[in-house]
């Protein structure tokens, strides 16, 4: 068993979110001992192309999962348009089609609420730029959960919306531009213990 | 430089919210067994082997429209007031569906599945899950453009008996039929989707004679057993909702379902990889999720 603290990184972005990931996955290395799952908000006939995107950007393998995949560390999950995707208590991808939460789906909430309910203190979670407050609640979750919370500094955000929604809660540990986010969450999971 | 770590207090608001658990977190799954086997005593209905992540966030979510203290309350409430449990239930079934939803899928239907069931004397054809019809309605109208709905016969099954009553009568929201019509197009459709339907009040009614070979029925996936010699069955995001067990007895009873030769559609994001029974399937069309059942070879046989 690893002793590693974090297990899982959990990403949210809307507005300009595309750019923000492949700048934040750009910093994170093939080694990353844990799965990263992120939400982008996209249009639901919006092809699935985001993780031919970005699997050009990382050094990570950017995954084209399946529903009830095992999540397996150094591999990137991005949520396909017009589904939820959520984590469920076995490690394993659960897609739905419940209706929109925030107008969205998928929703970050609804990956950060899974998430935080099955990985407690051991999950990281990021909020990046974006023009709604989808992910605020699920941030404040996290942080009951005993996560760590991040936000994009807003002053360095394409659409500040998001990233301030989720400090508004009083809820985020730390903050930073795009580039010290991708160190951060390297620093974070190959520094922390148990 | 490295970022600013954030104290509570330059967040604008609110207090600090108390920590939660890992044990409250385990409590709140037990609340949502407990909920679950009461609904199974009482109604009959079966989610105990339901994906525990998507039925939590539905539980939670009816939790919050409801105003109840816990999930506790709510099982309380659930088996002493059945216009609630419908409420609920209505919730855990995810009834979200579309007419020719992912287009892509019926264009491959016609192009790679049609020209085989042209072969076929007779086709039956089982949707499982159908919700409130508008993709029994979709394969009907398919099947009428290529020819083949007079010797096919079509089995709707759901396990709720309310959204079977409204694939019954087939009224459509007006809101919907731009989208739909849309998806009907993408999908190759040969005529207009209006030809399909009359617009009445605000709503639309399909045409009734689209259901002359369709027969409805409750059928629970969980607990009922096969439904015979099927040369298609159309399943498509069903499975996310159940567990890798419920998954595996579903595509067995499948599998057991299907004639030799015979389809089988899922949704774009469903595996047969954890199905137990892959090697009993290979792809049609993979990326859309058209399968065959196949002969084994012997030393397949294990």
């Amino acid at each position: 068993m690893s002793r590693q603290r974090i297990k899982a990184v959990v990403m949210g972005a809307s507005w300009g979110g595309l750019e923000a990931y492949s700048t934040v996955l750009s910093r994170l290395p093939a080694t990353l001992p844990v799965p990263v799952l992120l939400v982008q908000h996209q249009h639901p006939t919006a092809g699935d192309k985001l993780p031919w995107l970005l699997d050009t950007r990382t050094a990570m393998r950017v995954m084209r999962a399946m529903d009830k995949a095992a999540l397996e560390p150094g591999c990137v999950y991005v949520a396909p348009p017009g589904y939820h995707m959520l984590v469920d208590n076995d490690h394993t991808l659960c897609y739905s089609l419940a209706p929109p939460v925030n107008y969205s789906r998928p929703s970050i909430d609804e990956l950060f609420f899974s998430a935080g309910h099955v990985y407690g203190r051991g999950l990281l979670s990021v909020i990046l730029t974006g023009a709604n407050d989808d992910g605020a609640a699920g941030t404040r979750y996290i942080k009951q959960r005993g996560g760590i919370t991040v936000a994009q500094s807003p002053q360095t955000a394409e659409a500040v919306i998001m990233p301030q929604a989720a400090i508004d809660t009083g809820c985020v540990d730390w903050t930073g531009d795009l580039v010290q986010i991708g160190d951060f969450v390297v620093e974070q999971v190959f520094g922390l213990q148990e | 430089m490295s970022g600013i770590p954030l104290t509570p207090e330059q967040g604008l608001s609110e207090p600090t919210p108390p920590p939660i658990s890992d044990e409250q977190v385990n409590i709140e799954d037990i609340e949502i067994r407990l909920l679950l086997e009461a609904i199974y005593q009482l109604y009959g209905y079966d989610f105990r082997s339901y994906s525990k992540a998507s039925l939590r966030r539905r539980v939670l979510h009816r939790l919050g429209m409801s105003g109840l203290p816990s999930i506790m309350a709510m099982t309380d409430r659930v088996l002493r007031d059945q216009a609630f449990f419908v409420t609920l239930l209505n919730d855990l079934t995810v009834n979200v569906t579309e007419m020719f939803r992912d287009p892509e899928f019926y264009r491959a239907f016609r192009e790679e599945v049609v020209p085989v069931l042209k072969t076929f004397p007779f086709i039956k054809i089982w949707h499982a899950g159908c919700s409130t019809g508008e993709e029994i309605y979709s394969m009907a109208i398919l099947l009428e453009e290529e020819g083949l709905y007079e010797r096919a016969m079509l089995y709707a099954t759901d396990i709720d008996k309310n959204v079977l009553a409204a694939a019954k009568k087939g009224i459509y929201s007006y809101a919907a039929i731009k989208v739909y019509s849309d998806n009907y197009r993408r999908a190759g459709g040969k005529a207009s989707l209006a030809d399909y339907y009359t617009a009445k009040y605000d709503g639309v009614i399909m045409d009734q004679r689209l259901k002359r070979n369709i027969v409805f029925a409750d059928h629970d996936l969980a607990t009922d057993q096969v439904f015979g010699e099927m040369n298609v069955i159309v399943c498509r995001n069903v499975l996310i909702y159940f567990d890798r067990d419920l998954q595996q007895r579903v595509f067995k009873l499948f599998r057991e379902s299907l004639d030799m030769g015979g389809y089988l559609c899922l949704g774009t994001k469903e595996s047969l990889r954890f199905s137990g029974c892959a090697e009993h399937f290979e792809p049609v069309v993979g990326d859309l999720r058209i399968f065959r059942k196949r002969q084994l070879m012997k030393r397949e046989i294990r």
